[in-house]
């Protein structure tokens, strides 16, 4: 019963969401206040439905309901109850329906707490908002509707991929759903202004913080994506340049660059037209993504979802979207007044860097996603661009924009000046220099290029503490003032900051475990020892172990250092998910300080057990830098100047205090 | 990530016989031509996979293309040759780094060619914009921004 109201809450959603479309965009055009408040209650509602609807479905999981077919095909009465839950969004179906019921509950944010909005930008972002809900929702019901029974309802289910059955599918989908998606405001807003023909300042401190939103929940989503892979897929790997992936990094660049434009143009009123672009760029950029991942248009045969009624789906809304927004913005975009003037050698000159190395970034991997397709469209060949196409082009356009990050909140606006910031730099190039020499002699293994890519990620480190450092005049003012200085900056410097230095530790990691990784493959005996990077590692058996839903055969091994000391025992095993018949690796990891040694096990041979044994030195920073970077979007969105609302309030507070002293 | 994960367990279906993707057995004694074997498979597409190298790859088929290689590399052949010997066999699908040649001539020249176009374009906006002086304020406008200072002081 309960999926039947899930059902129908769901078309109810979809109505409302047509309502949201066009009864505010109406309203703003006829000026009729009543109908452009409509948006907002029926906003709220339709959030209000969809969870419904998601609810329902999750229940169905929950209780094993197989007479649903997509539990049928996705679940098993044997899973633990969290893989039961998270294996509502670990298929085609319940993954589409997260994606609308993220887009449904930004949207009702908009209309919950935009209330100091101007009422047209405010109508028109949430009819923008309802029109791609609808889009959505259509998608879901008539392609991929979750809550289709079975006219007889088997006794067990299919199970979902034992690979999904983890903790990550609990964590990684949702907080890349909500980076993805979250852009959609972003875009909604822009779409709105042109619409509307206003483009202000204003305009700007209010997409900034839904930006931050979107691009800190999708920083965290890909790193825990990253990690997940590298843990689950059994051979040590964090980045693989594999489609779905680069899906993903296409508008995190351009997302990342939207938030630095969107400062220039908060601040300083320029790039106004720019910024615009940008925001529909970014969220195009996950459509584009969302049609990779779900049409299955990537491989013809290998892919999760190969019914192509559901591509050309997408796809038109794909080109709705996209095409609509731009064709919107050639017409109306040229009208935006340019803004202020400034020098190249200054703030904005340093994010207008920033946006070109981050846009070509983004496009070199859009090209490179797209190309074989391009090709085998127009011609019969088949090539491949992989991982060796994108470190080559990617890398050297990367270098110069992290040479250059740290510079970036040193330059004044307007005029900036060079050489007052590199002198304030001085101490962070010189400690990074010293700690790139002191790696290339004391480091076994490192190479020129290694130690320069630990200097890099040092110098990332150091010069955004010395932002922080030189606006607090620590070293020329006692310790006392200084601290009291840096606790009175605004905590979007201190976002920055962090952003900026865990940009640093993941460059870091990255340089460290590609450059100075020990690896080792050899067949092992029981009770026979190996040696790798000043551990030794004692395979003592392999046992046999059933688990709820699965059997596997555990290698055991103790653990100690060359020295002698033990450090206990580590276990890697090759799982069978009997429902499924499928094997899974699930590698030994031991984190060691900031380093981890990984073990995988591979088969029994007649010479032993298979063995890969890595030692994987600061990899643990990769990950860690990119929740920095997270941590430091949610520190500036703090900031009360970005808050939701805040401007309002603050002018409250002002008129109030009689003019204030902030 | 979770679709490449499915894509990973479609690969270990359909060719079963799991094993760990760099076999001990296929390791040359020669270090600086394992070396070599291990710098080329990276750059060798598992062809039944989804998107992975043959020396990440467990599939049988990526297990003999690494054989393949290595006893290539043993008579003695160049890293050039082994790539230019497999792609007469497998074709350009197979190089995970197109090849430099007319047809993918945009693929390599994009990022360049974006990235000067790109630098071109702000360059020449931000020179144009500099040149135009901004116009003198009106009367009226001098006279508001009087009473403003003013207010000020």
């Amino acid at each position: 019963m309960s999926v039947e109201l899930g059902h129908f809450a769901l078309v109810l959603a979809l109505a409302l969401a047509l309502v949201q479309a066009l009864v505010p965009l109406l309203g703003a055009r006829l000026g009729s206040a009543p109908l452009m408040r409509m948006g907002e209650p029926v906003a709220i509602t339709g959030f209000a439905l969809i969870a419904f609807a998601f609810a329902a479905l999750v229940l169905a999981y929950v209780q094993s309901d197989f007479s649903v077919l997509n539990v049928w095909e996705n679940s098993h009465s044997a899973k633990p109850l969290l893989f039961k839950i998270t294996g509502t969004w670990g298929n085609h179906e319940g993954s589409m329906l997260l994606w609308v019921l993220i887009l449904a509950f930004f949207g009702a944010l908009v209309a919950a707490f935009g209330q100091n909005l101007p009422p047209t930008l405010r109508a028109n972002v949430l009819a923008i908002q309802g029109l791609i809900a609808s889009a959505f929702l259509l998608f879901i019901l008539f392609t991929s509707n979750p809550f289709i029974r079975l006219e007889r309802a088997p006794i067990e289910g299919r199970d979902l991929n034992p690979i999904l059955q983890d903790i990550g599918l609990a964590i990684h989908p949702p907080l890349l759903y909500l980076g993805y998606v979250g852009f959609s405001i972003s875009f909604s807003f822009a779409v709105a202004a042109l619409i509307d023909g206003r483009l202000d300042a204003a305009w700007a401190r209010w997409v900034r913080p839904w930006t931050l939103v979107a691009w800190a929940f999708l920083t965290g989503g890909i790193a825990m994506g990253s990690y997940w892979a590298y843990y689950e897929l059994g051979w040590g790997g964090f980045w693989f340049w594999d489609p779905v992936e680069n899906a993903s990094l296409m508008p995190w660049l351009a997302g990342t660059a939207l938030l630095h434009s969107a400062i220039v143009m908060e601040k300083r009123s320029a790039l106004k037209i720019w910024t615009v672009l940008l925001a529909i760029l970014t969220f195009s950029l996950s459509l584009l993504g969302t049609f990779l991942v779900r049409s299955g248009v990537l491989t013809s045969v290998h892919s999760f979802a190969t019914d192509p009624t559901r591509g050309v789906f997408i796809l038109a809304i794909l080109v709705f979207f996209i095409g609509g927004a731009l064709a919107l913005f050639a017409v109306r975009g040229a009208s935006l007044a340019p803004g202020g003037l400034f020098h190249p050698i200054s703030r904005e000159g340093a994010l207008v860097f920033n946006n070109l190395m981050l846009t070509t970034a983004a496009a070199t991997v859009l090209i490179g996603t797209l190309y074989p397709l391009l090709i085998e469209a127009i011609s019969e060949d088949k090539i491949s661009v992989g991982a060796p196409f994108f470190n080559l082009t990617f890398v050297p356009l990367f270098l110069p924009l992290l040479l250059a990050v740290p510079f970036g909140p040193l330059l004044a606006w307007k005029r900036g000046d060079l050489p007052g910031a590199l002198q304030r730099l001085q101490f962070a190039f010189w400690a990074a220099g010293a700690a790139a020499i002191a790696s290339y002699f004391l480091i076994d293994r490192a190479n020129a290029a290694a130690a320069l890519g630990i200097g890099l990620g040092l110098w990332l480190v150091f010069g955004a503490l010395t932002d922080l450092a030189f606006k607090s005049g620590i070293g020329k003012v006692g310790p006392a003032l200084a601290l009291r200085r840096l606790s009175g900056l605004p905590l979007s410097m201190f976002g920055t900051c962090f952003a900026h230095a865990g940009l640093g530790l993941t460059v870091l990691g990255i340089v460290s475990v590609t450059a100075l990784q020990a690896e080792k493959i050899l067949t092992m005996q029981p009770g026979q020892s190996t040696e790798i990077s000043g551990y030794t590692l004692r395979f003592v058996d392999l046992r046999p172990f059933t688990g709820p839903n699965y059997t596997e055969d555990r290698a055991e091994f103790a653990l100690g250092t060359t020295r002698g000391a033990s450090l206990g025992e580590l276990v890697s095993s090759k799982r069978l998910y009997t429902a499924r018949g499928m094997p899974t690796t699930e590698a030994g990891i031991r984190t060691m300080g900031l380093s981890q040694l990984y073990v995988s096990i591979g088969d029994r041979t007649p010479a032993g057990l298979v063995v890969r044994i890595w030692w994987k030195p600061f990899v643990t920073l990769i990950w860690a830098g990119a929740l920095v970077m997270m941590g430091g979007g949610f520190i500036s969105l703090m900031d009360r100047r970005l808050r939701v609302g805040a401007p309002a309030r603050r002018k409250a507070a002002l008129a109030a205090d009689g003019g204030g002293t902030r | 990530m979770i679709f490449r994960a499915f894509l990973l367990v479609l690969c270990l279906l359909g060719f079963s016989g799991i094993a760990v993707a760099v076999q001990p057995d296929e390791i040359l004694v020669d270090p600086a031509l394992e070396a070599r074997a291990r710098q080329l498979s990276a750059e060798l597409r598992c062809m039944v996979c989804q998107n992975q190298s043959i020396d990440d790859s467990d599939a049988e088929l990526a297990r003999d293309l690494r054989v393949l290689v290595r006893e290539r590399l043993k008579a003695g052949d160049t890293n050039e040759e082994v790539l230019n010997y497999i792609v007469s066999r497998y074709g350009e699908f197979v190089l995970l780094k197109p090849r430099f040649n007319a047809r993918n001539a945009i693929l390599w020249a994009a990022p360049v060619l974006i990235l000067v176009g790109g630098s071109a374009l702000a360059f020449s906006v931000l020179r144009r914009r500099g040149n135009t002086v901004p116009a003198p304020l009106s009367t009226e406008e001098e006279a508001a921004l009087r009473d403003i200072l003013k207010d000020e002081s």
